[in-house]
């Protein structure tokens, strides 16, 4: 162990162990310094320099994220030098920035927006550089808006897209004044590698990097007297939606989400989480059929491992990546996709309704689930499936226009009819949910027995490091499933497409033994989506964590075999898992796509 | 006067002996010690235009601990007004290779690169058979260190040496945050010795002759010879090796046209001298008791009265709007604010006083931008605007 240092911040005598920044040192002080480039998820690039502090004895000032503290250095984080030059670079920024901030989808949750604020940059001395620029909106991805005019440079969004996710889609092309945040040969974001998981959106600080919000068509089909308009709700949402209604991250608002959407003019207000049941019925019929054929009738066809497919960020990683190895996923749709089968079939004939009269609204945490509802192979009722896809975020635009008092409302239950669920579904929302809940489910069928773990917890499976995995024995199983005696079945959970993409080189070498493997695109699985609230950050992550588990363990029912619903639906439509008419509606294909 | 200093001309870069393998196999006998004092007398200092005491580099990464390390020779000569690496290199090549050897030698690398500037293709193919050559005289002697060339490509930033290591390990050249040095954290993250092509070539002569017939050139802080890279308004412009601490006024003496207006010190990234201020104005490093001191890289440009000052610092500020990497806000935005500031001043759509603004700009830009680039181009601008104001607005 090295020996602490000593330093002082603005005359405060500080003591700190080697290695901190001079940001953290202040952070643990209670001293902001205002930071844009910097980001608790990315790796310091120190290229704002909005955090400039002094440093006595040095005459140039220091980025504080970017510099290390040593021993007897005197800080000032607010000297007269400081506060001008610091000044100066929010008014440079602000003359390359599109300020018009009342126009602006990110007005109000703006990095740069509330910099300045705090600065009170009432002027611009500055010549308006935005106008010399031709500047145009990609808004072509059904998922992402990019508007450079907005960009600021700070490379987030491309260290996000290469850090996290692997998938270097944004990238900083040219230099000077050209210099720019773009993809392959400046393609339109639809035609290059992006998987349209949105972490980039969730880590820009400015309004450069937006979802495609679908609000005013959402207003237009509840306004529609002949529109019956369902809505489902996916398990993050209920453990983020608060935080952009002034709540704190982690609290759990279920009830009040179910009540505001019905006060929003809803006809039907339903549950994701009721088709993740389902999803855990069909996948893990699935997951059992591919090991008795591997492992009893040898058949070489069989890809193991099983991946999962209910994240479409990393499906279309998956398909741009590893267009080799698409074999490996479920066939399963993801709960968004099985609902949206579902809504214009199953219901609406329950309902008695003509399905091109329902409109299927979804609430994801999510922006690449915008890109799955518009996939060609989602059109399965014969109708687009999910018409309408939110973010939280949307949601809470929704509410807000509304002019609901988020907090007043008294919760309430969802509807009868695709609303009933499981905690099984609720920690879908987290990494490791959809494996835990798969076991849960797959252990009993086998074995009779519940999985061997207390409470249902299986641990093993949880927590935030970026690949996990588990083993569980099958011991004395059920006559059917003799052939799985004494198996060890071998789980991984990777989550961040940058994880995703070390076992998947495993899975390419042939080193992965694993049967069974969990990908969410996004860092803490849905619950850190790209499009849940903004600011994201390992500790907010934690607590939407914290909450999806609480939310499982406060439900009556935490295995999906047990939700009612699910088994009727079954005894009334689909007959079984993997039978003909799930395999029609609930089931899909991939496709090879390229690698610009 | 006491500080006046006459300009004197030398010849140890270009003078041929042929003695290199000498120099080599008569330095790695000796303890690399020995060697590090011996450069640290000599009081050298970085001849990119930075003088940081080599000899103090060397120590550095030769006390850095690690598995591997590595010299790199910065032959991205990109300054405005610079030339003369280009002529080392195509004149003197085994003197640097040399250097860089006994560097390896000293510091424990075994390994060496040349970065070589893009626009310098041309000087590959003989160069890389200079090298061959030095590799098999390596071999003869036993001497462990091989050099590669790594061609460059045309970036400016790239010359500053975290930008270069950047662009050699394949990512785009974009400086680093310091600290760590590159004498802790180089390329690839091992320590490394990053020297100016001149800076190899005079510890050449170092090893050769000793620290001391260096030291005794030179005045004090700035010792030893120079090479300058001489042109504009001159009738004798190019390449000139002169003893460090001369006054501007004998070299315009000796380079002027008769007429000469100003001289920019240092390219574009240098400072502007008005014809008033050539008698006090040394050019060497910080630190001279007396006048202004002046570090150079080796560039120096002439202008005389028919030269427009303001269509000098357009040009310049056109360049570095170009040629910064665009990574920190003061530089890549900085730059542009300032060219298109004067010339909106200069076309009337800005009160004059909108200079001062602009010079407040460079000020922030010395004071936060990333690296040497942006930092340094408040020395051109404010050097002019200062100097020739009216020049600017009228």
């Amino acid at each position: 162990m090295s020996k602490n240092i000593n330093i002082t911040i603005n005359g405060i005598p500080v003591e700190l162990e080697p290695g901190k920044t001079i940001l953290e040192a202040a952070e643990a002080e209670g001293i902001t310094i205002p930071t844009l480039c910097f980001h608790k998820d990315l790796c310091v690039a120190g290229n704002c320099r909005v955090c400039v502090v002094e440093v006595a004895g040095q005459r140039r000032l220091s980025a504080a994220c970017a510099t290390p503290c040593e021993e007897g250095m005197e800080i000032l984080t607010n000297s007269l030098k400081v506060r001008n030059s610091r000044k100066q670079i929010i008014e440079l920024l602000l003359s390359e920035h599109n300020a018009d901030c009342t126009k602006c989808y990110k007005n109000g949750n703006c990095e740069l927006q509330t910099l300045s604020s705090e600065y009170k940059i009432m002027t611009q001395d500055f010549l308006e550089l935005v106008p010399l620029k031709k500047y145009s909106i990609d808004m072509y991805s059904p998922s992402i808006m990019k508007d450079d005019s907005k960009c600021i440079r700070c490379q987030r969004c491309v260290r996000t897209c290469a850090e996290l996710q692997g998938v270097n889609a944004l990238t900083v092309a040219h230099k000077g004044d050209q210099m720019k945040i773009t993809t392959f040969f400046e393609k339109a974001m639809r035609d290059v590698v992006c998987t349209n998981c949105g972490q980039c959106v969730n880590h820009c600080p400015t309004g450069a990097l937006v979802e495609k919000n679908y609000i005013e068509e959402v207003w237009e089909a509840l306004a529609d007297p002949n529109k019956h308009v369902v809505v489902q709700t996916a398990p993050a949402v209920r453990v983020g939606l608060g935080e952009e209604l002034g709540m704190e991250p982690g609290t759990r608002v279920t009830g009040k989400m179910v009540a505001a959407l019905r006060r929003l003019g809803f006809d039907s207000v339903l549950d994701t989480d009721f088709t993740a049941d389902l999803t855990i019925m069909e996948e893990g019929t699935e997951l059992l059929t591919r090991l008795k054929k591997a492992l009893v009738d040898k058949d070489e066809n069989v890809s193991l491992p099983m991946a999962t497919s209910c994240s479409p960020g990393w499906i279309k990683y998956i398909e741009h990546m590893y267009p080799e190895h698409l074999k490996h996923l479920s066939t399963c749709k993801s709960p968004q996709q099985m609902f949206g089968a579902l809504a214009k079939t199953y219901y609406a004939k329950a309902r008695n309704l003509e399905p091109e009269n329902i409109v299927s609204v979804s609430i994801m945490p999510c922006t690449a689930k915008k890109f799955e509802a518009y996939r060609p192979e989602m059109y399965d009722s014969g109708y687009r499936d999910v018409d309408y896809v939110l973010t939280t975020r949307e949601l809470a635009i929704l509410i807000k226009q509304a002019g609901l008092d988020f907090n007043k409302l008294e919760p309430v239950k969802f509807d009868r009819l695709m609303g009933e669920s499981t905690g099984a579904a609720v920690i879908f929302g987290a990494t490791g949910g959809v494996m835990e809940a798969a076991l849960r489910t797959a252990y009993e069928i086998v074995t009779g027995r519940e999985v061997p773990f207390e409470n249902l917890n299986i641990t093993a499976v949880r927590g935030m490091e970026g690949v996990r995995e588990a083993t569980i024995k099958i011991e004395k199983p059920l006559d059917d499933w003799a052939f799985l005696d004494g198996v060890e079945l071998k789980c991984a959970i990777a989550h961040g497409l940058i994880n995703a993409k070390t076992v998947m080189d495993a899975v390419k070498a042939g080193t992965a033994d694993y049967h069974f493997i969990e990908f969410m695109a996004c860092p803490g699985g849905c619950l850190g989506g790209g499009g849940q609230p903004i600011p994201t950050n390992p500790e907010i992550r934690q607590k939407r964590a914290e909450a999806i588990y609480a939310e499982d363990e406060g439900l009556p029912m935490r295995k999906s075999h047990e939700n009612p619903e699910v088994q009727k639906l079954y005894k009334d439509f689909l007959k079984e898992p993997l039978g003909e008419v799930s395999h029609h509606l609930l089931h899909t294909k991939y496709t090879k796509r390229e690698r610009y | 006067m006491s500080n006046s200093h006459q300009l004197k001309r030398v010849d140890f870069i270009f003078r041929n002996e042929n003695d290199w393998e000498k120099v080599l196999s008569t330095n790695i006998k000796k303890q690399p010690k020995d060697l590090i004092n011996e450069l640290i007398s000599s009081e050298l200092k970085g001849r990119g235009g930075a003088g940081f005491p080599t000899g103090l580099k060397w120590k550095l990464t030769a006390e850095a601990e690690s598995d591997k390390k590595y010299v790199i020779c910065n032959a991205d000569e990109g300054e405005p007004g610079t030339f003369k690496d280009r002529e080392i290199l195509s004149r003197v090549p085994y003197k640097v290779l040399t250097a860089m050897a006994i560097c390896g030698y000293i510091t424990g690398a075994t390994e060496g690169f040349i970065y070589l500037r893009g626009e310098y293709k041309f000087l590959q193919s003989e160069l890389q058979k200079t090298i061959d050559e030095f590799h098999y005289y390596c071999n003869e002697i036993k001497l462990d260190f091989s050099i590669k060339i790594f061609m460059g490509s045309g970036a400016y930033i790239c010359g500053e040496e975290t930008a270069l290591m950047e662009s050699m390990e394949g990512r785009r050249g974009e400086p680093r945050n310091k600290p760590p040095f590159p004498t802790q954290a180089g390329y690839l993250g091992k320590p490394t010795v990053i020297n100016n092509v001149e800076t190899l070539v005079h510890s050449f002569t170092i090893f050769k002759y000793g620290a001391k017939k260096f030291y005794d050139l030179g005045v004090q802080y700035s010792r030893g010879t120079k090479l300058f890279s001489v042109s504009g308004d001159t009738p004798k412009p190019g390449i000139y090796e002169l003893e460090l601490g001369m006054s501007l006024q004998d070299f315009v003496y000796e380079f002027g046209d008769g007429d000469t207006k100003a001289v920019q010190v240092g390219g574009a990234s240098g400072f502007l001298v008005p014809r008033k201020k050539f008698k006090d104005a040394a050019i060497g490093f910080k630190g001279k008791l007396t006048g202004i001191s002046l570090p150079t890289g080796g560039s120096m440009m002439l202008f005389n009265s028919s030269r427009s000052m303001y269509n000098v610092m357009d040009n310049y500020l056109e360049f570095f709007r170009e040629e910064s990497c665009g990574q920190c806000t003061p530089c890549r935005v900085g730059c542009q604010q300032l060219l298109l500031g004067i010339k909106a001043v200069k076309r009337g759509d800005k009160p004059a006083s909108y200079l001062d603004k602009l010079l407040r700009l460079t000020e922030t830009m010395q004071l936060t931008a990333k690296c040497g680039l942006g930092q340094s181009v408040a020395n051109s601008f404010s050097s002019i605007v200062e100097n020739f104001r009216e020049e600017m607005i009228y």
